[in-house]
């Protein structure tokens, strides 16, 4: 090894190891079309054909691996949610998670730093209680805090913000962050490695159906025949199901985040306030990333709202007041799909062999592992779709069996 | 800032406005299945493109109707629903009937 590393050293060609080798050509067929590139759909195809050895499998992404809202997200990965159907599939992918690096023999810098959220009302120190207790009784490891215990985690905080002084705190010792890019890429690496075809570049257009059965996807680089059809494509999950007819709840809005210049270490968790609908946490380079609530109305443009940003800074500085003198480095915004319940949609479809991941609004990067787990179990099955996330179901709707999670989210949308 | 032209005060601030979702055609809810009820309620069309929604103007509390691009966020049309809502609802039929009996 030392050699070796000598040599690398003095030579003047460096070494290239590609992870991925460059596209295949299109098949005519694949047993199985997933639509979208992003972490879910690698993270199917890996699991498709790790658990079930099913290769037979293409990947289409418009544009490029976890180009999309895995490239946009803030990476929380947590599983303190309301409703014990979400909380036990949550904590089912953060326990992925953990050893996720191992698993894909990529570093995904898995952080485990816990997550503080703050209740600055007494109805919220009420719903945190619930959320504490649901979440321990599943397994997962929360407690509520005391405003000393809150200053002792977070000692640049501001507890008096405003008229909304802090009350007490919900501490997530499981909350953590990842590199979002790195899990896109660890899953694609190892789906490829395996035999899935990942072609980038590839938009699905339209499909042809007969009999109730997707038969196959037209893309613009020619028509593939098809076993069945997943669809992961967040933002763009309405569209895609309008070529099939099917109406689905949900609703297209922007999601902004923002980071300042890098600064020295000076907060261990991730910690948001549910009051001031604004979550900060500093990544490991130093850079202090903020993020929000929603945009007011729904858009399908990335462009951000100047209002929104402004309260959201607002928000920020209020609770790190030395904020005021970091300078912004860059601002985006992902494209999301929410539902009403603020719950993904999850399985089969009004038609036969097309199967559902999409309304992730503004929480899919933490469900990446188990989603990919559980998709292509139901895959496998031929439509049996698991226990975890029969809940998620996309007829619950008109069941009136929402599982309601708007309450919990990092920043209370 | 970003503008909306409301049919009522003019052109105002768009923080000025909550919205108030896709302009959709109710069923009865008296005569139709749970399974329509659900599709009115839940399901959007949520088009890339142009939609037409409902607007509530907060301070003057006047609702209306916008067409909006979704894709470049610019407002096309507003007008007053009374344009295409021509007579006045009445949602509670049944409950009057009861409330009454003959």
């Amino acid at each position: 090894m030392p050699f070796s590393l000598l040599r690398y050293g003095l030579s003047s060609e460096p070494r290239i190891k590609p992870d991925f080798p460059p596209p295949p050509p299109l098949r005519d067929a694949y047993d199985v079309v997933i639509i979208g590139g992003g972490g879910h759909g690698v993270a199917t195809a890996y699991y498709l054909a790790k658990h079930h050895g099913i290769t037979s499998v293409a990947v289409l992404e418009k544009g490029y691996l976890g180009g999309g809202n895995t490239a946009r997200n803030t990476a929380v990965i947590r599983s303190n949610y309301l409703t014990p159907e979400s909380v036990r599939f949550y904590i089912a992918s953060v326990n992925l998670y953990r050893d996720l690096s191992n698993e894909l023999d990529f570093n995904i810098m898995y952080s485990e730093r816990g997550q503080l959220t703050l209740a600055h009302t007494d109805s919220a120190v009420r719903a945190f209680r619930q959320r504490c207790e649901v979440n321990r009784h599943l397994g997962g490891r929360s407690e509520l805090l005391d405003r000393q215990q809150i200053g002792e985690l977070a000692p640049l905080l501001n507890l008096d913000p405003g008229r909304l002084p802090v009350l007490a705190g919900l501490w997530h010792v499981d909350g953590a962050t990842a590199r979002h890019d790195a899990v896109a890429w660890g899953y694609a690496r190892g789906a490829v490695r395996r035999g899935v075809d990942f072609h980038p570049l590839t938009e699905a257009q339209d499909f042809v159906v007969e009999k109730n059965r997707v038969t196959a996807v037209k893309t613009h680089r020619g028509t593939i025949k098809c076993g069945c059809v997943v669809q992961a494509v967040a933002g763009a999950s309405s569209i895609l199901l309008g070529k099939l007819g099917i109406r689905a709840p949900i609703h297209t809005y922007p999601l902004q985040a923002m980071v300042t210049q890098p600064v020295k270490p000076f907060l261990t968790p991730l910690v948001s306030s549910s009051a001031l609908h604004c979550y900060v946490q500093q990544t490991g380079r130093g850079e202090i990333l903020i993020g929000g609530g929603s945009d007011p109305y729904p858009l399908y443009g990335a462009r951000s709202t100047s209002d929104l940003k402004e309260g959201l800074l607002a928000h920020a500085i209020e609770m790190f007041p030395f904020l005021a003198n970091a300078k912004l480095m860059r601002q985006w915004a992902g494209i999301t799909d929410m539902t009403p319940d603020y719950s993904p949609i999850m399985g089969l479809s009004p038609i036969d062999n097309y199967y559902l991941d999409a309304g992730w609004g503004t929480y899919g990067f933490k469900a990446t592992p188990i989603c990919g787990v559980t998709m292509a179990e139901l895959v496998a099955s031929g439509g049996k779709a698991p226990e975890l996330i029969r809940p998620f179901s996309l007829d619950r709707f008109s069941h009136f069996r929402q599982i309601n999670e708007m309450g919990a989210t990092a920043a209370s949308h | 800032m970003k503008l909306m032209p409301c049919p009522l005060n003019g052109s105002r601030n768009i923080s000025e406005f909550t919205y108030g979702g896709e302009v959709a055609a109710m069923p009865d809810p008296t005569a139709c299945t749970d399974a329509e009820w659900a599709d009115y309620v839940f399901n959007k069309s949520n088009p890339a493109g142009v939609v037409r929604e409902w607007w509530l103007h907060n301070a003057s509390n006047y609702w209306f109707i916008a067409e909006r691009d979704t894709v470049t966020d610019t407002v096309l049309r507003t007008f007053d629903p009374g344009e295409i809502f021509k007579t006045r609802i009445d949602f509670t039929p049944h409950a009057t009937s009861q409330e009454n009996p003959a």
